[in-house]
């Protein structure tokens, strides 16, 4: 199997692709040029202008096809590949019995002034998410779910409290990196109130994560877009409850 | 008080196309009734801080400390340090200034807080003579400041009848948060020219659960622009612009949520916005803030909204956010029913009903689409001359921008097939970015479309008698009186209360979050009324209601 691909069209290998846009110039012959330029310099040859349409009298939108003259290496391809077995939520029950012999305690907020709970509502909530029951719904675990903007000290004292085995933060705001910047200070307030090993495993979750990100922001795990319960589940019960997980070093 | 700028109602009552049983709607309305008169008794009966500092924004308080505390906090604090916030603010602050000498203006009261704060003013509850004085000029000064609001009102009255209505129902309501006032602006006056009826500024993330209104322009927020006076002054006059450009009024819309309410909703009368996010429950559920204060800021809030012309819209879409569209549908009709209770109760009339729900059914199951076309209808059909805001789906939306505009097609379709009154456009990048220029483009252009090929298709819609629709729409409507039957009936003994209602949200009834009275944020700005407690403002907003 080739390790070179491009995208698909209607043909392998026409390398066809579609792109919209919009350029600061008012609709006329100019701005369909000003578009094919910037389709060529982003690697489309030939590109074909196929709708220009003025926003108003000083921008225009377009959506250009053409062909891409880029290669696709799949052999330096990088994802985070999930490095963890994925369990129901029966298997992820007995685990924790029988490992740790009382309740997981996870307890889980949106930090800063985010306000959106979604996120963690999808996660936690006995609802769930894309067909998978939230982990409320799970018989071992101890949810426990702070809601929307819980201070970082507050955290910490709960997570206290509760004697969290982890701790979940949802952020989907991202203006100014709103999101960033609260889950590294929530990262280092663990740090600092807890000693390493006795420190609850952090988890970060939102849209708009890179799910690389985890070792920059001080958190144990990342979950990005489209994430789901009983994957979140899976990688607690094997990060905190599998002979791996005593591997876990402190970023 | 009459009001030509009516909100988009139908203006001629449609056949009924659901067939409702009248009895079972009687007995909602009923009960809606007896769940929220306790509510409204408890609200009688206490005061909140924000309640008082509106009070002193009515009679003039303005401005703000050198580290951005408005003198209206300021002042309430070294009142409320003095004699307690029981008695109210307006007997000891005025009681104050007369003692002080100085002649009741909003000038002087405003310089009676920088003493106050200074410390070199000592607060007393008159009684007597000293307490009837006092009530006068705080009275007198109180009414002043409605009397501005009814004045703001009148403007908009002269200046929806000069410019007009948009022409077609329903009204496009678009969104702008940039952060910065500055910003706002033009955007605003942009989504105006592309087709804009309603401008809803968003607020900062965050703003619910400051307990003090930020004062002056402000240019930056975080996902949202802060609610402040300047704010809205600036944004009102720039649509005035805008509006007469046009040939039709647009109207500004901003949030009368969170812990400072009730100045917010003065603030709003004041620089006559004409729309105001106002939702009974929303505190409570969404943002933990204490039952009993969200209550007592609410009622004054739709007094405020009520007298200053304002449509309310409320937050059903909510619930629909955070529980199944479908199985939870009746939790929407409740709320619509307790909303519309509290509203009519503070003096809001039908016109100025804007009850939310939206489009959150998840489409991939089957008949999604009929089964939205049920819910809307029952809306319109058991509110029959309220507005109705129509809100877009936002749960279902993937990052997949062309399915996106296809769902938000069906959305537009029905929201012109069941005669909604506000409709907010929905983006097929919710989800991904804050809107580009082009992706407002491309929604209006949906919206366009739809209004355009199927806006009059509602003449020819008849759901098949006792059909799907009709058996639908039934079904919610029977649920939604169970669930307030519940309501009614709620005597945890272990909350105490003899309000139910609190009873139900303590118990976890609406959706799993569960907000006992005695937690959330405010809790410690809230009082039971003294036996001398005077409110000048509620005293002649309880007169003009």
């Amino acid at each position: 199997m080739s390790n070179i691909v491009r995208p698909y069209g209607d043909t392998t290998g026409d390398g066809m692709a579609q792109l919209s846009f919009t350029l600061p110039v008012s609709h006329d012959k100019r701005a369909e040029g000003a578009a094919l330029q910037l389709a060529g310099k982003m690697g489309m040859d030939p590109a074909m202008v196929v709708h220009a349409k003025p926003m108003g009298p000083s921008h225009t939108f377009f959506v250009v096809y053409g062909r891409v003259k880029h290669l696709v290496e799949l052999d330096r391809v990088k994802v985070v590949e999930r490095d963890y077995p994925l369990l129901s939520a029966k298997e992820v029950n007995t685990l924790v019995k029988r490992r740790l012999r009382r309740k997981l305690s996870v307890v889980g907020a949106c930090i800063g002034t985010d306000a959106h709970t979604v996120g963690i509502d999808a996660i936690l909530n006995v609802k769930g998410f894309a067909g998978e029951k939230g982990l409320e719904y799970y018989r071992e675990l101890r949810v426990l779910n702070l809601g929307a903007q819980v201070t970082v000290p507050d955290l910490v004292e709960r997570a206290r409290a509760e004697k969290a085995d982890a701790v979940l933060v949802s952020q989907v705001v991202t203006q100014r990196d709103a999101h960033l910047h609260n889950v590294r200070e929530m990262s280092a307030a663990f740090r600092e109130a807890f000693p390493a090993a006795r420190r609850p495993l952090l988890v970060a979750g939102g849209p708009r994560f890179d799910e690389h990100a985890a070792a920059e922001l001080g958190v144990d795990r990342i979950f990005a877009r489209g994430a789901t319960p009983g994957e979140v589940a899976s990688y607690l019960a094997h990060a905190l409850l599998t002979e791996s997980s005593s591997e876990r070093t402190p970023a | 008080m009459s009001s030509p700028s009516r909100a988009p109602a139908r203006t001629r009552r449609r056949p009924s196309k659901l067939a409702l049983d009248p009895a079972l709607a009687r007995r909602a309305r009923q009960l809606a009734r007896r769940v929220g008169r306790p509510v409204v008794d408890m609200a009688r009966s206490h005061t909140t801080v924000s309640v008082e500092r509106a009070v002193l924004r009515l009679a003039g308080v303005a401005g703000a400390d050198p580290d951005g505390i408005p003198w209206v906090n300021r002042l309430l604090d070294a009142v409320v340090a003095d004699v307690g916030l029981d008695h109210g603010v307006a007997l000891p602050v005025f009681d104050a200034l007369r003692r002080d000498g100085a002649e009741a203006t909003p000038a002087e009261l405003t310089l009676l807080a920088q003493k106050a704060a200074a410390g070199s003013v000592r607060f007393d509850v008159p009684a007597g003579r000293a307490a009837a004085a006092a009530g006068r000029a705080a009275r007198r000064l109180a009414k002043a400041g409605i009397t501005r609001i009814d004045r703001r009102r009148a403007e908009r009255d002269r200046l929806v009848k000069r410019i007009g209505d948009p022409p077609q129902r329903p009204w496009i309501y678009l969104i702008v948060a940039t952060g910065d006032i500055y910003e706002d602006i033009p955007q605003a006056q942009a989504a105006a020219r592309e087709g804009a009826d309603v401008i809803a500024v968003i607020r900062s993330t965050g703003q619910s659960l400051l307990d003090f209104v930020p004062e002056g322009p402000t240019r930056e927020g975080f996902a949202g622009t802060y609610a402040t006076q300047e704010n809205f002054r600036l944004m009102r006059a720039a649509l005035d612009g805008t509006s007469k450009e046009l040939g039709r009024y647009i109207r500004l819309t901003n949030y009368a949520s969170g812990l400072c309410m009730p100045e917010i909703a003065t603030l709003a009368g004041l620089e006559r916005l004409d729309m105001m996010l106002n939702d009974s429950m929303y505190g409570i559920l969404f943002r933990d803030i204490n039952p009993i204060r969200t209550f007592v800021d609410q009622r004054f809030s739709r007094q405020i909204h009520a007298r200053a012309g304002i449509v309310i819209n409320t937050g059903e879409d909510n619930y629909l956010t955070t529980a199944d569209a479908v199985d939870e549908a009746h939790t929407v009709t409740v709320s619509q029913l307790l909303n519309e209770y509290f509203a009519k109760e503070a003096g809001l009339q039908d016109w100025q009903l804007g009850l939310g729900h939206a489009f959150e059914i998840n489409p991939d199951i089957p008949d999604s689409f009929r089964l939205e076309l049920a819910h809307a209808l029952l809306a319109r059909e058991l509110f029959p001359d309220a507005p109705l805001k129509w809100m877009p789906p936002t749960k279902h939306m993937t990052g997949d921008v062309f399915r996106g505009n296809l769902l938000d097609g069906f959305f537009n379709l029905v929201g012109t097939l069941t005669g909604q009154g506000i409709l907010l456009v929905g983006m097929m990048t919710e989800a991904v970015v804050t809107p580009w220029l082009s992706d407002r483009d491309i929604a209006l252009q949906n919206v366009r479309y739809v209004l355009g090929a199927a806006g009059n298709l509602h003449e020819d819609f008849h759901p098949a008698p006792g059909g799907f629709i009709q058996r639908r729409a039934d079904q919610v409507l029977g649920e939604a009186v169970q669930l307030l039957e519940q309501i009614a009936s709620d005597r945890d003994p272990a909350t105490g209360s003899k309000v139910p209602l609190l009873n139900a949200i303590a118990d976890g009834t609406f959706g799993i979050m569960k907000r006992p009275a005695t937690g959330g944020k405010g809790l410690d700005g809230v009082v039971i009324q003294a036996s001398d407690y005077y409110n000048p403002a509620a005293e002649i907003l309880e007169a003009g209601a």
